[in-house]
């Protein structure tokens, strides 16, 4: 059973007097434990959304969200079942998320205290083996957040997300405003949390790299809809989406060879408004007409495999190594 | 010769409580028509550092050494006579071209004002060069652009836009700080191709700043990588990616994920955190951090000693080839 399921999620943001936009459409997906999962995408396809209503911080248009076999009502004022706490959120910048006035050892122990995981005084004992669990000394409980860095400071907002004893990790970009040497120390972590303690993590990332490195499974988002899944490495090997061949394409490689990535032409559309069709083909080297009128939808192609085109079956046979988007030029 | 000598240059910033040092003695040159890059994490000194040649430091920031542009020494120059030499001859783009912009003022005011203001070129010709630009950035519908607000732009767009309106005066160096940063993958490598093409077609030089060391591979011709306001490690961008010798940056290196690394492999994180300054450690700024370091890093600044083409701040030198 997946300890976490997402199971055609939509979520619209309604605008006065205007079309509502459609920031996630028809998203399903699943987590199992001890399974990383990674989201990509670009700014603006709907992966934060995604997030957000996935841990229940955003209600959905349509759709449920299955956790631990049980229906996730969205967070609202009432209270949430006591069970909901195993899904905990990571956001990206700690520095905004940690309250700068209140010692880290404190963050850490409220959740053990609203919770009751752990009795008034075995908390600080909890806390020191968290701030530990996750890298940190023991004495980093009575210092506050401002006394850490980036990365440091990651690794507190992990283990205030650990003292609700999760199985389930979301996590929204949590590398992303940390230096390359933090990002990997963070990284090699949350696969350590990951492998020893079986927590599930939904890794949202626009960074393919670092998804790459660590994800078991990913999922490319565009434009609001889920257009490739897959094991890590099958996608990476053969992405059978021109969207994730072309994402793959434009990462710049840093080994001094002077690779010069691919620009993808056009630019994203207004989720507002996004084009008939295939939301991608305005953009993707390989359109044909089909694509202008029909909607292709996330279909498996071959073993755990998905792609949302029209050529991923022919893709999946003939190697797409070939058929490289042309570079729009500069 | 080269167009930008820059020799010993520290700048030091007084704050509250003490004077911090936040550039301490970088050289470097920038040849014409290349893409020298400065590399480093963030408190590394990067920005700073070019920004102090053009006097855009907040006040109370003192600047040392010699910047020769052209021949004229930047930092000793008269605050009048730098402004007209670094709006004509020297071109800046930020990492945010959404701040950068005034948010009121119409693209194209933005474009023209200084090529008026430096050269008092009247408004038509003005409006020209900057529909000419647009058009080389490749913006669609270049007129109509100018009539517009940055707001109305993608981020690709802005950043386009950007460097049109820091060519605007024909610079003979272009400065970039973290030109892609803000800006998703795929958009991106456009810039990048963007400005590879401007080098060549206008034999422009280029000082790019970035954390990236994938960016650095793509477009730097010579490549200096500061640590804690030093260049622990500089040379030809192409042998310096393909075969670091400083600890550092062969750590930032293996930090990074590579596409053609294996899955699952662990990322080599560096211990600690960066230096910053205020806190910057004795001797080698990155011994505490470093795997390879001997007493002498912990008291002895490593100078930056000349190997062939490439200079290297390190005593120790472990991957000596």
């Amino acid at each position: 059973m997946s300890a976490l399921e997402i199971r055609d999620l939509e979520v619209a943001y309604e605008r006065r007097g205007r079309d509502p936009v459609r920031a996630v459409v028809d998203a399903s997906l699943s987590l199992g434990r001890g399974e990383i999962v990674g989201l990509v995408g670009e700014s603006g396809c709907g992966k934060s959304t995604l997030a957000r209503a996935a841990v229940g911080l955003l209600r959905p248009t349509s759709g449920t969200i299955v956790f631990e076999g049980r229906e996730l009502p969205p967070l609202d004022r009432g209270a949430r079942p006591r069970e909901a706490a195993r899904l905990q959120m990571v956001f990206q910048n700690p520095y905004a998320s940690l309250n700068p006035r209140r010692r880290v050892g404190h963050q850490i122990a409220d959740a053990l205290a609203i919770l009751g995981l752990a009795g008034r005084d075995e908390r600080p004992h909890r806390t020191r083996e968290l701030l530990e669990r996750v890298g940190l000394p023991a004495a980093a409980a009575s210092r506050f957040p401002h006394e850490f860095s980036g990365g440091q400071r990651q690794r507190i907002a992990i283990a205030r997300a650990l003292a609700a004893d999760p199985s389930v990790l979301v996590l929204d970009e949590p590398l992303s405003s940390l230096d390359a040497s933090a990002q990997a120390q963070i990284a090699n972590l949350l696969v350590d949390l990951s492998h020893n303690l079986g927590l599930g993590l939904l890794l949202i990332s626009h960074d393919l790299g670092i998804v790459h490195q660590v994800a078991d499974r990913v999922c490319v988002m565009y434009l609001g809809e889920i257009v490739e899944e897959g094991a890590t490495d099958e996608v990476w090997a053969r992405p059978l989406h021109p969207y994730t061949e072309a994402l793959i394409h434009a990462i710049p490689h840093p080994d001094g060879r002077r690779f010069m990535p691919e620009a993808l032409p056009g630019e994203v559309p207004d989720p507002a408004r996004p084009p008939a069709g295939c939301r991608f083909h305005p953009r993707c080297p390989l359109a044909f007409d089909r694509c202008t009128d029909e909607h292709p939808t996330l279909e498996r192609v071959v073993d755990a495999r998905a792609a949302a085109c029209w050529l991923a079956s022919e893709r999946a046979v003939t190697s797409p190594a070939g058929t490289a988007p042309r570079a729009a030029e500069g | 010769m080269s167009l930008l000598a820059v020799d010993e240059l520290r700048v030091r910033v007084a704050t509250d409580d003490r004077p911090l040092q936040i550039v301490d003695g970088v050289s470097y040159a920038v040849d014409e028509g290349r893409i020298f890059g400065i590399a480093g994490e963030s408190g590394s000194g990067k920005t700073v550092s070019v920004l102090a040649l053009m006097g855009l430091l907040p006040r109370g920031a003192s600047v040392t050494g010699t910047a020769r542009f052209e021949g004229n020494d930047l930092v000793s120059m008269p605050s009048a006579r730098l402004r007209e030499v670094c709006g004509r001859e020297i071109g800046l783009v930020f990492q945010d071209p959404l701040t950068s912009f005034h948010p009121m003022l119409s693209v194209g005011r933005q474009l023209t004002e200084h090529l008026r203001h430096h050269y008092g070129t009247s408004r038509t010709d003005a409006r020209g060069r900057a529909v000419a630009l647009l058009e080389e950035v490749r913006i669609p519908d270049p007129e109509t652009a100018l009539e517009r607000y940055p707001h109305e732009f993608s981020g690709g767009m802005r950043q386009r836009i950007a460097i049109a309106g820091a060519l605007m005066c024909e610079p003979r160096l272009l400065i970039a700080d973290e030109p892609t940063t803000a800006l998703d993958v795929t958009v991106q490598a456009g810039i990048l191709r963007l400005i590879d093409r401007l080098r060549r077609d206008r034999s422009l030089s280029v000082i790019l700043i970035t954390h990236d060391l994938g960016v650095m591979s793509a477009l730097a011709d010579d490549l200096a990588i500061f640590y804690g306001g030093r260049i622990v490690e500089d040379g030809p961008a192409e042998e310096l990616l393909a075969a670091p010798r400083h600890p550092y940056t062969r750590a930032l290196l293996e930090a990074l994920p590579h596409p053609e690394t294996a899955r699952g492999a662990p990322l080599h994180g560096i211990p600690g955190a960066p230096a910053q300054p205020g806190s910057l450690p004795s001797g080698c700024v990155f011994h505490p951090r470093c795997a390879y370091a001997i007493e002498s890093c912990r008291t002895e600044v490593p100078e930056l000693r000349r190997i062939g083409d490439r200079g290297l701040a390190c005593p120790v030198d472990p991957f000596a080839p």
